[in-house]
């Protein structure tokens, strides 16, 4: 009985810490933002009193209503779940090859070869926006041989810099290595006795990609495609630096409205749907990622 | 085994260059001796020299420097008693706040700290983006010291309460030493995430503080400088030599994939 109470105090004593931390630093606030959204801007920035000066609780949904009203922020928030999705697909077609040849080499190879994707990821995402800004600068080598072509061809010259095709390759560039793990874990786990099975009944080699590994691979594809959807959906970092004026994106929208016109409440409905959005198709691909996961089951079975 | 084919191999090569090709560059013009990132001119360590005289720059890798090891020093301590705790007890409410902040887009955490701080009186500087860093970094080390305790035979901790020691004896004499090397691995690992940070920071910092990656967001929104690139192949070093240490101790931060997809 003694120990039982002992234990139960030893408990909380290891969870209540970072229980409350958590609790104070990121649900309290996040609760804050939430109720932020039905209140009205304060005319300096930050909030009107939470209780009006006739004593009435102000809340209201026009900050709400002010998004699904203006057709820009609908335009805006679409292309960012279309360039968000588009840079999903280009991080699969090229984190596949990267995938199947790690879990396909040696075992003592893979290990580093799993470490030379992971490093980049690891240094400072800012350097790795800057890099671009040099390789598609207007006087870098590959914006020169570009508007050479294009002069062959009797067309203007273009900026490759502060362009959505900037804005596009970093964001491929960035979130790359969160497609080529989970894919990896996954691929690494297929029995390689099922394709030297396809390949006596006959099968070539796209015949064995596409009727076995890929099928099979389907929860790791998932997986990664919501490891890089939830970020590229919320950055603004990259469209504020190597994007136009033109290729502004719901995070800059936020950004904008709680540093420039300082609009909190309107900037955390903007923030609430753009978490709502990434979660939700995340969920669904994970969803459907347990669906294919369960007909990969049953191929395997078969 | 089966052996990949030449074309898988030249496609994920060419997938490796893609990952390279761009931070080379920025290390290989650090050294040019050219103000234009366009051509290579000639070898020179001047923009490491001037990046020294920097005061700015020198103020902002202080700032760094202090939020990085307040946060690894909380962080790795909290964020070791969630793995605990998530490890023995299955907390429902802590395991999903330990693991929300990496799920949901950063930008999130970054307004509503800004909206919690300022709507407190809570003056931003160093003393706010350390408290939204510990925040975000728990979770991490969190993961790290969880799956240092799945590999760990639970029944010498058990042995060790058979004997007679008390749950904490238990903890400092077998399990703290068991797993500690997840536990370092998990501060070299907050550290990195701290000194990195962007988009948190951004937010949580205020006007008048700055830290390294707010001053190579300022400086490359005005022009690009090879000043830019010395400081950031610094960082690179350092970031470098963080992540190979923590990958010897705990090899398992290296597949942080494993949590997402099983």
């Amino acid at each position: 009985m003694a120990q039982q109470a002992g234990d139960r105090k030893s408990r909380w004593l290891v969870s209540g810490p970072p229980l409350l931390y958590l609790i104070f630093f990121f649900a309290l606030p996040t609760l804050i933002m939430v109720l932020a959204s039905f209140r009205s801007p304060g005319e300096f920035g930050g909030l009107t009193p939470l209780v009006g000066e006739d004593g009435v609780l102000d809340l209201n949904l026009e900050s709400y209503a002010r998004f699904f009203a203006e057709s820009v922020y609908a335009e805006i928030f679409l292309k960012s779940v279309v360039i968000a999705l588009v840079t999903t697909l280009i991080c699969l077609l090229l984190a596949y090859p990267l995938a199947l040849v790690i879990a396909r080499s040696a075992k003592r190879r893979r290990d580093l070869l799993l470490l030379l994707v992971i490093l980049p990821f690891w240094s400072n995402f800012l350097i790795r926006v800057y890099a671009w800004m040099i390789i598609l600068g207007p006087q870098a080598a590959l914006a020169r041989g570009v508007n050479w072509l294009l002069a062959l061809a009797g067309a203007e010259p273009v900026s490759l810099l502060f362009s959505p095709f900037a804005v596009l390759v970093c964001l491929v560039y960035v979130h790359l290595p969160f497609m080529v793990l989970p894919l990896y874990a996954n691929l690494e786990k297929h029995d390689q006795a099922l394709l030297d099975a396809a390949q006596d009944l006959g099968a070539n080699g796209w015949q064995r990609f596409w009727r076995v590994t890929f099928p099979l691979s389907l929860p790791g594809v998932y997986a990664g495609a919501a490891l890089v959807f939830i970020p590229a959906l919320g950055i603004f970092a990259i469209p504020d630096i190597l994007g136009g004026p033109n290729d502004s994106l719901i995070g800059n929208l936020i950004k904008q409205q709680f540093l420039e016109t300082r609009d909190w409440p309107f900037g955390s409905v903007l923030s609430i749907v753009l978490t709502v959005a990434a979660l939700g198709l995340a969920g669904l691909a994970a969803w459907v990622g347990r669906a294919g996961g369960g007909s990969g089951e049953a191929a395997r079975r078969a | 085994m089966r052996k990949p084919s030449k074309w898988l191999w030249a496609a994920a090569l060419s997938g490796y260059a893609f990952l390279y090709l761009p931070l080379a560059i920025v290390i290989v013009y650090s050294f040019n001796d050219s103000r234009l990132n366009a051509e290579w001119v000639g070898f020179t360590f001047d923009w490491y020299k001037k990046l020294f005289e920097n005061d700015e720059m020198l103020a902002a890798a202080g700032n760094s420097l202090i939020i990085a090891v307040m946060t690894s020093v909380v962080s790795t301590v909290l964020g070791t008693m969630a793995g605990l705790a998530l490890h023995r007890q299955r907390l429902r409410v802590l395991s999903v706040l330990v693991l929300t902040p990496i799920a949901i887009p950063e930008i999130l955490m970054g307004v509503s700290l800004l909206i919690f701080f300022v709507l407190l009186n809570f003056t931003l500087g160093l003393v706010s983006v350390t408290l939204a860093h510990i925040a975000f970094c728990i979770g991490f080390v969190a993961i790290v010291v969880r799956s240092r305790l799945a590999g760990m035979d639970e029944s010498l901790t058990e042995a060790a309460r058979d004997c007679g020691a008390t749950p904490a004896q238990a903890f400092r004499h077998v399990t703290l030493p068991l797993i500690m090397p997840g536990v370092f691995a998990g501060a070299l690992m907050a550290f990195t995430l701290s000194i990195d940070d962007f988009v948190i920071t951004f937010f949580t910092a205020g006007a008048s503080t700055s830290t390294l990656p707010l001053q190579i967001y300022s400086m490359i929104k005005i022009a690009v400088t090879p000043e830019v690139n010395a400081v950031s192949t610094l960082l690179m070093l350092l970031t470098l030599a963080m992540i190979v240490a923590a990958s010897r101790l705990s090899p398992e931060i290296l597949e942080p994939s494993k949590e997402t997809s099983s």
